[in-house]
């Protein structure tokens, strides 16, 4: 299931802005990989390109090569909508369907790519919501609308809707920023029961979070205010919170600036 | 209700308003069936994927549509519809005229509807490689149905309460006439309008309230019944 995902110098631009410059990186299947640094280094963007997300916004577009298990995500052939199954995406402020009850919600992604079967349906909703440790919560009220879950509660239902296509790699955007202690840990939890099946990536504003649930960890910054944003140390997590190499790393992580 | 006001003069009671009625209904339902549809696919292409010259020559037309007084849209189907073709008033012809007045109100309201839904649910859907159009159709447009349809009850009652294209183009009638091709179609404003001419007499005056009641009750009929549908939508 889980698969590798390789950058090789991706620069990714908004129209005639750079917003990133030269990333080169490796991401292991089955590991949590974390995204850290100050607001606007362009960690977001990274992670919006690794499932062609950051083209929904007008201008954008990437330069160098991002593989996933060997294929090119940018290859002329590659149909972005076929790279958003591949690699699934959790965003910062939950977002279910209004319109759609939970077990709509769930399985929406199969549900309108064309899957009709209803066993099969509610079988992948089932699996879907118990992965994102939802089950026993809502297994009463499937038919109930998704808007009316707690914030924690739809953000898992996003991440089991997420989940119920089948992606290979799942990237989260500030999945806890909007949630209370509670429901972040719930979350939390759930990335290091999720990552024996999925390679993911978060990017978390929260360090303390980086360190508790990433293997390893990216530290992004920008060279000066306007500047596109680049990444300036890879390691592992345990490293790059004790024995940074990087001076400016160091400086982030112990809260001397950003 | 049950009756026409056929064989029935100015000076006589009794009648009905049923020919009127059905008119009304008919071009009603008709000029709906087209501008609806023409009006949200405008909205769509608008706020979903318009970008550059044409879409904004599109937002200005539409600017300029909602601007045009209705005799003038009135005028401008009979330079075509009866000087350039050369056939007759009929009810379509009345409906082509409503339907270049109910446009503008259906695309600029479903465009306000559309801009209210949040982008995080666009987004939601294509991250789930969902297709573009399926997101729109599936996901946008439930989330805004609910004003939409507010927004398309507004552009109806606008134009069932219109009266100039009606004079110009679909002449009163006292009979019932459900053929929108062929003959004058009979509708409730012209029916107001046609007792307005006999104010001398006290049952045309009666009639003429009467009928311009009835015209505000069907009016707010449907806004009820739309009122209904959007909350069902909702849940």
């Amino acid at each position: 299931m889980a698969t590798k995902v390789s950058m090789n110098g991706v620069s990714i631009y908004y129209g005639g802005f750079k917003a990133v410059d030269g990333v080169s990186m490796e991401i292991q299947p089955r590991t949590v990989t974390a995204f850290i640094g100050p607001s606007g280094c362009g960690k977001s963007t990274v992670l919006r390109s690794l499932n062609r997300m950051h083209e929904v916004v007008r201008g954008g577009r990437v330069e160098g090569e991002i593989q996933l298990d060997g294929v090119n995500l940018y290859a002329p052939e590659v149909d972005p909508v076929a790279v958003r199954r591949t690699v699934g995406m959790v965003f910062q402020r939950p977002n279910p369907f209004p319109t759609m009850s939970i077990l709509d919600n769930v399985v929406a992604g199969l549900r309108l790519n064309g899957v009709k079967d209803k066993a099969t349906l509610t079988a992948r909703a089932e699996a879907s919501l118990r992965a994102a440790n939802l089950w026993e919560e809502v297994k009463d009220r499937l038919d109930k609308p998704g808007a009316g879950l707690s914030g924690g509660q739809q953000q898992r239902l996003c991440i089991a809707r997420a989940i119920a296509v089948e992606p290979q790699v799942l990237l989260m955007d500030e999945p806890c920023s909007a949630l209370d202690p509670i429901s972040t840990l719930a979350i939390e939890d759930l990335i290091s029961e999720l990552k024996r099946e999925y390679t993911i990536v978060i990017v978390t504003h929260n360090m303390q979070q980086a360190a508790r649930v990433s293997d390893r960890t990216a530290f992004f910054n920008l060279k000066a205010t306007g500047q596109p944003g680049r990444l300036v140390e890879y390691d592992s997590t345990h490293t790059i919170f004790n024995t940074p190499a990087e001076r400016a790393t160091e400086d982030y992580i112990s809260g001397r600036f950003g | 209700m049950t009756t026409s006001q056929r064989n029935i003069t100015a000076s006589d009671a009794g009648g009905g308003a049923v020919h009127a009625i059905q008119g009304t209904l008919i071009q009603g339902a008709v000029t709906t069936a087209i501008a609806v549809p023409l009006g949200i696919l405008t909205a769509i292409y608008l706020v979903e994927y318009g970008r550059g010259p044409l879409a904004r020559g599109i937002s200005f037309m539409v600017d300029v549509l909602s601007g045009v007084p209705s005799i003038v849209a009135a005028l401008f189907v009979y330079a075509v519809w009866v000087t350039t073709f050369g056939f007759q008033r009929v009810g379509f012809a009345v409906c082509l005229a409503l339907v270049l007045l109910m446009i503008p109100v259906v695309v600029r309201s479903t465009e306000e509807m559309l801009k209210l839904v949040p982008n995080d649910l666009r987004e939601g859907a294509l991250a789930l490689g969902i297709p573009r159009w399926v997101t729109i159709t599936r996901v946008v447009l439930p989330t805004a149905l609910s004003g939409i349809v507010t927004g398309v009850l507004l552009g109806l009652a606008r134009v069932m309460g219109e009266t100039a294209p009606l004079l110009i183009l679909g002449p009163y009638t006292k009979s019932i006439s459900t053929n929108l091709f062929s003959g004058y179609m009979p509708t409730l404003p012209t029916m107001i309008n046609q007792d307005r001419t006999e104010l001398g007499l006290a049952t045309a005056v009666e009639r003429m309230w009467a009928t311009a009641l009835t015209l505000i009750l069907l009016v707010l009929l449907l806004n009820l019944c739309g009122r209904l549908v959007a909350r069902k939508a909702r849940v």
